[in-house]
């Protein structure tokens, strides 16, 4: 793991923790980039955690490009000390696997699609040696995911899977992106989980749909009143398999004002974690579900 | 008082100076494509240079005034008028209750800005008038202008208001070609040493998908990549990166073939690896460059676009210190 710094133009930094993907390197990330903001310096716009990244957006008129740059470094090595601790939360999301609108979108692309005679879920499975498409769908809502990053649209997250590298539900995107993805897509590209918050153009490949708003700008939905956007890097997710009749029934009790995410306080520690996953996971299913 | 929206033009939205604050939750900075523009029609009618305008992109709207109020109309070169008399831009004119102001053709630039005095008055959201339309946020309704639309505009005092324009030479115009000033970064080191001369030396034109979230261009050489196993959760094309932000401003080459300049209504993040970022001086150019115009990317240092960058701003003070 070696950290790259560039300059993003005259008004950003652009911060590279590590070039592939992994737990410690987000940590890192979410690390630097919550020293900074703790640090309120002056000059700095916005700060900006991803995956593996962030970047910084500054005022050149007020700090120097270098001096910003400096600054930067010098947090690098204030945090490699840091226990990497996350106090958050667990959230439950339903998700409607292989229904109906996600069917309908996927067969309208299908020339863009890797497989063009089966389906994104079909495809999921065989290509991450899944013997049927139930056993994929069981992976996938079986373990939890962790936010590391949000963004592309308004309130999307990108998930990252708690379990190890090699049981890690991996997919290419599609191979041309599509122009429409319905919204509340559950999504998959490389190694990420995705929720399309607003429908539009997406590469990922699609498996379900929940009934759960993310975004709401017009905050009328309940869970979303206070802020019109639910996720942040640092949630923890996990996913449940719904039928067509709990589907609309969600969506009716969203309309009455009456659905409220399942939802935990949940502290995760990365060496915990990294020492036994299977057991660590049932640790933070258990502060979803038991206490 | 209000504006009734007749023809709504071909995209046109409420923008102030952008919404900053929210991109590492996937919300853009939005507002004008060209600030400068923006700020220089606020000044001619007398508001605030972040007063809400409207952006009119390629092609004016006819709407229709029920108060009396100063307007002035810059940026794209498509003339005012007020029903049916022409006016011209870069200055402000008085509209009487009852006139319909409408436009003529596109000549010069891509998108026109409307300055109403007192400032269009749509809600605040998450700090900002502006419209971010894939969010359905901001502006009117979420959306661009429609036919029927009823414009709210703040109140304001015209009495003492006197007509004014500015020089030529504090107007902004793209030159020919369209030079794009960047510098080369983040993951520049990614394409071959031909492949950055390449970049550098060929004349990309705009491509018709040209928006507020990205101005794409084509017409120069695909990149070739310099090998490199591809990195875990990265995806498989030699493009792709583990997604992470994009800058505003940020040129990223999908596959290599065409780049796309990500401007204010931005996706925040993402899978593709950039080659630099446009100058924060030569962002409000974009906004004003047409399909089809001929533009060059040309690598500059960071001492070069700081100099840019502060002749911006002695270019917007002599605007103020001429019209206060």
């Amino acid at each position: 793991m070696k950290t790259r710094y560039s300059f993003g133009g005259d008004e950003h930094i652009f911060v590279e923790v590590d070039k592939e993907m992994s737990l410690e390197a987000f940590f890192k990330s979410l690390a630097m980039t919550n020293q900074i903001k703790e640090k309120n310096i002056d000059g700095i716009i916005e700060v900006c955690p991803a995956n593996a990244s962030f970047q910084i957006k500054y005022d050149p008129d007020k700090i120097h490009p270098n001096d910003m740059m400096d600054t930067l470094v010098g947090i690098e090595n204030d945090v490699d000390h840091i226990e990497n601790v996350l106090e958050t939360r667990i959230i439950e999301i339903p998700v409607y696997y292989n229904d109906p609108w996600t069917h309908e979108t996927l067969m309208r692309f299908r020339e863009r699609h890797q497989d063009p005679d089966g389906t994104d879920l079909e495809y999921g499975a065989r290509i991450n040696n899944f013997d049927s498409v139930d056993d994929f769908i069981n992976a996938h809502q079986e373990t939890p995911w962790i936010v590391t990053m949000v963004g592309f649209v308004a309130g999307l997250p990108f998930m990252y899977q708690l379990v190890d590298r090699e049981h890690q539900i991996e997919v290419p995107k599609y191979l041309r992106p599509r122009t429409d993805t319905p919204k509340h897509t559950v999504g998959h590209g490389g190694c990420f989980s995705c929720i399309y918050s607003v429908r539009g153009a997406g590469g990922y490949q699609m498996f379900g749909v929940t009934p759960m708003p993310i975004f709401d700008p017009n905050q009328k939905v309940n869970h979303l009143k206070d802020f019109m956007l639910f996720f942040k890097p640092g949630d923890i997710v996990k996913y449940r398999s719904v039928d067509r009749d709990e589907y609309d029934q969600i969506l009716l009790d969203v309309e009455e004002g009456t659905f409220e995410p399942l939802t935990k306080p949940v502290t995760f520690v990365l060496d915990d974690f990294n020492n036994d996953m299977e057991g660590y996971n049932k640790v933070i299913k258990e502060a979803l579900y038991v206490n | 008082m209000s504006i009734k929206v007749i023809t709504p033009g071909l995209s046109t939205s409420v923008q102030d100076l952008g919404r900053p604050g929210y991109y590492h939750l996937g919300i853009p900075l939005s507002g004008g494509m060209d600030r400068y523009a923006l700020r220089v029609s606020n000044l001619l009618v007398g508001n605030d240079e972040g007063a809400a305008v409207l952006e009119a992109a390629f092609m004016g709207p006819e709407l229709l005034f029920n108060k009396d109020a100063i307007v002035a109309v810059t940026g794209a070169g498509m003339l005012p008028k007020v029903d049916g008399e022409a006016k011209s831009t870069w200055a402000s004119f008085v509209i009487k209750a009852g006139q319909t102001l409408s436009f003529d053709f596109l000549t010069s630039g891509a998108r026109a800005y409307i300055a109403v005095s007192g400032g269009i008055d749509v809600p605040i959201i998450l700090g900002s008038r502006s419209t971010y339309t894939l969010g359905a946020l901001g502006g009117f309704e979420g959306r661009g202008l429609a036919a029927q639309d009823e414009l709210p505009i703040n109140e304001c005092d015209i009495s003492k208001h006197t007509e004014k324009s500015i020089d030529e030479s504090l107007r902004n115009l793209p030159q020919k070609p369209g030079e794009l000033r960047f510098i080369p970064g983040i993951y520049w080191h990614r394409i071959t040493e031909k492949s950055q001369a390449t970049f550098i030396n060929d004349t990309w034109k705009v491509a018709p998908e040209a928006d507020r979230i990205g101005y794409r261009f084509k017409g120069g050489e695909a990149l070739d990549f310099v090998d490199r196993e591809q990195a875990f959760g990265a995806g498989s094309d030699p493009s792709n990166i583990v997604d992470s932000c994009y800058p505003y401003g940020s040129i990223q080459v999908p596959s290599g073939s065409e780049p796309i300049v990500l401007h204010r209504d931005a996706v925040s993040g993402g899978g593709y690896f950039m080659v630099g970022v446009v100058i924060s001086a030569d962002m409000d150019l974009i906004g004003q460059l047409q399909p089809n115009k001929p533009s060059t990317f040309v690598p500059v240092t960071m001492e070069e676009a700081l100099i840019a960058r502060r002749e911006r701003k002695e270019k917007l003070s002599k605007v103020r210190d001429f019209l206060s």
